[in-house]
């Protein structure tokens, strides 16, 4: 297991490359996720209804 | 499928289960591509396992050059047709381009150190990929600051479409000039060069990752959509 996370001596490397996509990825959706639901509750509000039209 | 794609209410009603079948892709897909990256795919005979890096670094490269030539052939049906939703797709598509931008310079400067003995090398790949990334965000620049404007569109298009020069100075640098970085390996008009065993990986990995930006497109353009309603409605009232 200890060998694995070494990464055959290229752990400083491998990690950070997968953690800053990882890490990246996981704001993009959460950026995404949020101002969608920030966006429907604007227009939502505005309209006046209670359920989802589209 | 196309023309329905341009009327926004058609959009709307298709594009929820078409995130969601996207996002399930993703979903799938992700953790059997991580799992062949680590544990199929052997460690390189030269690289030992900084291979690895590849992975990522590759379908994020991908992704900067697709997602730019889709951002640049929605903003020529903006500019040429006025569809209102190429335009949203543009402007959807811009923040998610300058992120895996930015991952292909980070990723390839970590993968550059142990290979080529540097993070960076001012050379003809390295340096046109640089320019996408800034490309990216003097887009999303411009459009922040004409935001309001009614030009705003029309300027995003006409700047997008002109930085479309960049991308064949991207993918062929590596032809014309002499430069530290491999040539393709993949995408080769003969066929991919790349051993099966790394191909194979790379392949599924650009599959997650290419769903999960599809299902992030129609949700950011989905709150686009909904964003620019809202404001209609604002500017009705303000007006009444």
């Amino acid at each position: 297991m200890a060998e694995f996370f070494e990464m055959g001596g290229y752990a400083v490397y491998v990690w950070p490359a997968y953690g800053l996509v990882g890490a990246t990825v996981a704001g993009l959706i959460a950026h995404t996720l949020i101002s969608h639901r920030a966006a429907r509750r604007r227009l939502r509000a505005l309209e006046g209804e209670p359920g989802e039209r589209a | 499928m196309i023309s329905s794609f341009a009327n926004p209410q058609r959009f709307l009603s298709i594009s929820g289960p078409l995130a969601a079948l996207f996002g399930a892709l993703a979903v799938i897909a992700l953790p059997i591509g991580l799992w062949q990256a680590f544990f199929v795919a052997p460690p390189e005979q030269d690289q030992s396992e900084a291979v690895r890096i590849m992975f990522v670094h590759v379908p994020s490269a991908w992704l900067a050059l697709m997602l730019y030539a889709v951002m640049g052939g929605a903003s020529f049906i903006f500019f040429v047709w006025r569809h209102a939703i190429a335009d949203v797709a543009a402007k959807a598509i811009a923040p998610i381009g300058a992120a895996f931008a930015f991952l292909t310079l980070a990723t390839g400067s970590l993968w550059g150190r142990p290979s080529w003995g540097t993070w960076w090398e001012w050379d003809a790949r390295l340096a046109s990929m640089l320019v996408l990334f800034l490309i990216y965000l003097g887009y999303i620049a411009l459009r922040a600051a004409f935001r309001d404007d009614a030009r705003e569109p029309r300027a995003a298009a006409i700047f997008c479409m002109v930085g479309l020069v960049n991308l064949p100075i991207v993918k062929f640098s590596v032809d014309w000039w002499t430069t530290l970085h491999q040539s393709a390996s993949v995408m080769r008009l003969d066929g991919p060069s790349m051993p099966a065993e790394f191909l194979q990986p790379l392949l599924v990995m650009a599959l997650a990752l290419m769903a999960l930006v599809g299902a992030l497109i129609i949700l950011r353009m989905r709150a686009e959509i909904f964003e620019r309603r809202a404001d209609a409605i604002e500017r009705r009232r303000e007006a009444a």
